[in-house]
């Protein structure tokens, strides 16, 4: 089909044919068109169906306010919903299909919810659908939702890539038409770095809608010459396509760039750039967005605003009809008249709601001036329209101008709240703009073009000053003054016809009124109340005229009215540019262990643990359940020896001669003397008494200790360690650093450690028990001189070490002990066995530390010093925290030792209950916080907590799990289940 | 926001970690007084909900790690003062 509705001319490469689809038929454009543009040139009017009442729908705007036009873009996965077509920049193969209809768009059975429109005014979903309660979730909810609703997801991931960037300059440009490039020439003169960002993707602005002369040239080609200027200078960065949609605090913008012309011809480029771009000052000159006029039927495909209707014909030639009528307030609209007259278009009437003399004359046009149209006929196009005056006129294409208002969206984002200016009818910005931010031209209410351009030639200047610059003596361009004079238009009454307000969230003026009349007279009650601008496009061209309703309708001035404001993001973003690369693998960094590519080749089975992946178990041939591989290397290494990478352990190196005083305001227990060459468990709790962290500390000379932290609070210990230093405590003589990626560390345990690790450490070490004993640390070599720190604790209750080397030499190290333990059998265990051991031998971890537990509930009450002063010592001493009815933890065995085995869960999760209560919350006693089974005592055996535990052991409860369907009897029993005397340490 | 630190200059607040008030600062130090419990239940969960300037702790953890005194105020975001806390720290009599 032809491209019936082309005209000659236009912003665009009528020698570059695009070829694109819509609803599957196949249509042409050309090379500057947008979607939008190509299909109104292509006489497509019916784009879709409206949100509510599923009433057909036209373009209406040129630009990101489009309510109505919004489409599904692509297909499959790459498929995006609710894209809006006048900012789709076209492209050959593009797919667009039409939303929120079912059948065809013609034909959509949905549009039945127009005939009940009566039933779904504002505030329907308050005052309908109440009965029967049960009804609301099951039946009116998902037929509400499947029936209302803007495009549909391709649920499906994302296969395009986004990006993230950051920028500086001294001054950023918002908007880059008449105002924005007198801004920029000026400002970019004077030497400032300066980033020029607009959201189209052809630079001018309205430059490039009209037919105004810069300089005596086309405003065109003036925009052009400019940003050629601009483009060649090095202090500026133009940056198209791209939308600043929120200003943020100090200086920091949002900016979204659009790449999807790349990304289509290669898909490893970003199809959007997230920019965070920092900038000292900016000014913004946005522009100003038309708005229309309530009147009946307000809302028929070829009803368009007229400043768009004028950026058609001259921006893309193409006529949006054959016969075009102008309903306007003010002298703009008529610049649209003869604009589509000058360039062939039928102009067939030109109605101005104002009592003045006509503008000007039309050629071929009926003037009617002090008329209103008050309705319009047409199905799915416009056919006629009926005015005040009774009188009917056929047309196909009216352009509405109820005003322009200027676009001071961004000048909200810090809560600034726009000022009613009577002489253009309509809100402009107040002081209260975001610090740094001016603004000039339209988006300040200045509506001549020479004014507008005017000041931002002084503005680019005087902001470049501000911050120590000096432009250079340009003259400002020269254009015609053209005066802009508007009576507010607000609508006319339409009797039974609908008179549209926000297209896209199906708000008429009778909901506005309605609203008013059951009591809502706070603008914001009515906005939330109708959901009035509530839409995507945050009634970028319906929220004035919504309140100018209001303001009339309750008899009161719009100062009085007042407005809402607008919050980022100017216009919507998608998810996935927030995420940018951070996405599966790639959502936050991978750490490995020093050991993890020797693991890979044993084929072990890898867990994350907080930013790390360990490994899990270590699988051998024979093996077919994770079972197996645990319940193995726990019996091997309790028999002879194994080996865990316990490298994510955190460490923090501490130096100073007041170290063991430090360590004595952080821990529960005394460390004040701790001698050089051994270790300690401590215990740390929050201020407020409750357990945070636990490890080990170890001396290593008198003025220097090595800490572990568990592997999740590694980050957070530290930080609190440095607030209790430079806060608390800011003179004690003491230097800390995380050493957590500097050293590899390793378990060595099993009765077979010491005769390993011999084979290795170099033998001017001693290593005996007798030298070396439990809880011993120290310096020394391995390997032929290599350094390493040396401690001799266990977690898994054996005669047990562990090893650090820097990290360069981790790899080597557990090659060289696998290879030295061969002759011991020796196994590497992973995460679960080293789980299991520790459960067995009742040591307290994660699921115990929950930040509820204080050093009491954990059995830790006796290590609690009395003689010192430390962090959580005298909250943790309040009454509450010390009944002994509290949770506290104890061993939990089956008093059948078969139980469970079968069933092959473990009682993790389970609650406890006495032995004839019901399953209820309120006979819930505790819980089973970890579980596993035990290889030495052929059970399952947990770690939880009871009320009272500590004096209850060898009562009978029970443990029941109501998820997993199992109820079994258990004994409340010591948590150290596996050598409670600790003998097999110390040997 | 964009946090002026008094050693690195200028830096995005991204790269630190917010803790609270500088209330913080004021551990009791009467620990052994049986009295004391009041004055530590204070310090912990007692905090004026300022619409203003606040004077706040946040942790250059991405940085130097150093703990900061940011004063900003509460309704406007801007930034008036960033110290170091250790110097505030310690200008209100804290040491040892």
């Amino acid at each position: 089909m032809s491209q019936t509705h082309r005209k000659e001319g236009g912003l665009i490469d009528q020698d570059k044919t695009l070829t694109f689809t819509f609803n599957g038929q196949i249509l042409r454009g050309y090379e500057g068109d947008t979607l939008a543009s190509a299909l109104l040139a292509n006489n497509k009017r019916l784009v879709g169906r409206s949100f509510k009442y599923h009433r057909p729908r036209g373009i209406v705007t040129v630009g990101s306010e489009e309510p109505n036009a919004i489409m599904e873009i692509g297909s499959g996965a790459h498929k995006e919903p609710n894209t809006r077509a006048t900012v789709t920049q076209l492209y050959n193969g593009l797919e667009a299909n039409s939303q929120n209809h079912r059948g065809p768009l013609g034909f959509d059975l949905m549009a039945i919810t127009d005939f009940f429109s009566p039933m779904l005014s504002a505030g329907f979903y308050y005052k309908t659908f109440m009965w029967p309660k049960a009804f609301w979730e099951k039946i009116y909810e998902p037929a509400i939702r499947n029936s209302a609703g803007l495009g549909i997801l391709s649920k499906e991931p994302d296969p395009d890539t986004y990006d993230k960037g950051f920028r500086y300059c001294d001054i950023l440009i918002i908007g880059t038409g008449a105002s924005g490039l007198s801004a920029a020439l000026t400002a970019a003169s004077s030497g400032a770095k300066v980033i020029l960002a607009d959201e189209d993707f052809l630079m001018g602005g309205r430059l490039n809608s009209g037919t105004a002369k810069v300089n005596d040239i086309k405003g065109s080609e003036w925009a052009k010459s400019a940003v050629e200027k601009l483009s060649a200078m090095d202090n500026v960065t133009l940056m198209s396509d791209t939308t600043i949609f929120g200003v943020y605090d100090h200086g920091i913008y949002g900016a979204l760039e659009n790449r999807s012309s790349e990304s289509r011809a290669d898909s490893k480029k970003p199809r959007q750039v997230n920019w965070r771009i920092y900038a000292k000052r900016s000014i913004l000159c946005a522009g100003a967005i038309e708005r229309s006029i309530a009147f009946g039927n307000n809302d028929r495909p070829g009803i368009m605003l007229a400043g768009a209707v004028r950026a058609y014909i001259n921006r893309f030639a193409v006529a949006t009809g054959n016969k075009v009528s102008v309903y306007t307030n003010n002298d703009d609209g008529w610049q649209t008249a003869k604009d589509l007259r000058s360039k062939g278009v039928k102009v067939v009437a030109v109605i101005d709601s104002r009592s003045i003399s006509p503008v000007m004359g039309i050629q071929g046009a009926e003037i009617f001036m002090g008329t209103d149209v008050v309705d319009t006929k047409g199905r799915r196009a416009l056919k006629s329209i009926k005015l005040s005056n009774g009188k009917s006129i056929d047309t196909d294409s009216l352009a509405v101008s109820g005003g322009w208002n200027p676009n001071l969206h961004l000048t909200c984002h810090h809560r600034g709240i726009p000022k009613w200016n009577e002489e253009i009818a309509s809100f402009i910005p107040d002081e209260s703009t975001p610090p740094g931010m001016s603004v000039a031209g339209r988006a300040k209410g200045t509506m001549a073009l020479s004014d507008a351009m005017k000041e931002g030639h002084d503005l680019g200047a005087s902001v470049a000053s501000d911050l120590g610059y000096e432009a250079a003596d340009l003259k400002a361009a020269s254009t015609p003054s053209v005066a802009y004079h508007v009576v507010a238009n607000w609508g006319v009454p339409s009797g039974k016809n609908r008179a549209w307000v926000d297209f896209q969230n199906d708000v008429t003026a009778k909901d506005v009124r309605l609203a008013n009349q059951e009591g809502f007279k706070s603008v914001e009650h009515v906005k939330r109340y109708t959901t009035l601008g509530m839409a995507t496009d945050q009634g970028k061209t319906a929220n004035v005229l919504g309140i100018g309703i209001m303001a009339e309708n309750m008899g009161q001035t719009m100062e009085e009215t007042g407005t809402t404001i607008f919050r980022p993001p100017y216009s919507p973003v998608a998810v996935g540019a927030f995420a940018g690369r951070r996405r599966g693998m790639e959502f936050y960094p991978t750490r490995y262990t020093p050991s993890h590519k020797w693991s890979e080749e044993q084929g072990a089975v890898f867990v994350e643990v907080g930013m790390w992946y360990r490994s899990q178990w270590f699988p051998q041939p024979g093996e077919t359940h994770w079972r197996q591989s645990v319940d193995r290397e726990v019996l091997k290494t309790r028999a002879s020896v194994g080996i865990c990478d316990v490298t994510t352990l955190g460490k923090i190196d501490i130096k100073g001669s007041d170290v063991s005083e430090f360590l004595n305001k952080v821990y529960v227990n005394a460390f004040a003397k701790l001698p050089v060459g051994k270790t300690r468990y401590g215990l740390m709790l929050r201020e407020d008494g409750m357990a945070m962290d636990d490890g080990t500390t170890a001396r290593l000379a008198e003025d220097h200790f090595v800490m572990t932290t568990t592997t999740a609070n590694a980050v957070s210990v530290y930080r609190h360690l440095q607030f209790c230093h430079q806060v608390l405590w800011p003179d004690l003589d003491v230097h800390m650093i995380s050493v957590t990626e500097q050293y590899a560390q390793y378990a060595v345990a099993g009765p077979n450690s010491r005769n390993l690790l011999q084979k290795i450490v170099d033998p001017e070490h001693d290593i005996s028990n007798e030298a070396f004993p439990f809880m011993g640390a120290g310096a020394i070599t391995v390997c032929g001189g290599i350094p390493a720190r040396l401690f001799r604790i266990s977690f898994s209750g054996e005669l047990a070490y562990e090893i650090a080397v820097p990290t360069r030499y981790g790899d080597a190290l557990m090659r060289a002990m696998m290879e030295a333990g061969e002759e011991f059998d020796v196994v590497p265990y992973g995460t679960e066995a080293l789980g299991v051991m520790r459960i067995e031998k009742g040591h307290a971890a994660g699921p115990e530390l929950n930040g509820q537990t204080s050093a009491h509930d954990l059995g830790m009450g006796g290590m609690v010093s009395g003689k010192k002063d430390f962090i959580g010592y005298k909250l943790g001493q309040r009454e509450e925290l010390l009944r002994n009815d509290r949770m506290q933890m104890v061993g939990f065995k089956p008093v059948n030792k078969d139980d469970l085995v079968e069933k092959g869960h473990s009682m993790a999760g389970s609650h406890l209950l006495g032995l004839r209560e019901e399953a209820t919350t309120h006979n819930d006693q505790g819980w089973i916080s970890s579980s596993i089974y035990s290889p030495m005592l052929g059970c399952y055996i947990g770690l939880g907590f009871i009320k009272d535990g500590l004096n209850r052991k060898g009562e009978f409860v029970r443990a029941v799990d109501l998820v997993r369907n199992s109820d079994i009897e258990v004994e409340i029993c010591s948590p150290h289940f596996y050598d409670p005397e600790g003998g097999r340490l110390r040997v | 926001m964009i946090i002026n630190h008094p050693l690195l200059g200028p830096r995005d607040s991204e790269e630190f970690v917010y803790l609270g008030s500088t209330d913080l600062i004021n551990r009791p130090t009467n620990w052994e007084e049986e009295a004391s419990a009041e004055d530590f239940y204070q310090y912990q969960y007692i905090r004026e909900n300022i619409a203003g300037d606040h004077q706040e702790l946040w942790y250059h953890e991405q940085g130097d790690q150093s703990w900061l005194v940011v004063t900003r105020n509460t309704l406007t975001h801007e930034i008036k003062k960033v110290e170091l806390a250790q110097d505030v720290s310690r200008a209100m009599g804290r040491g040892k």
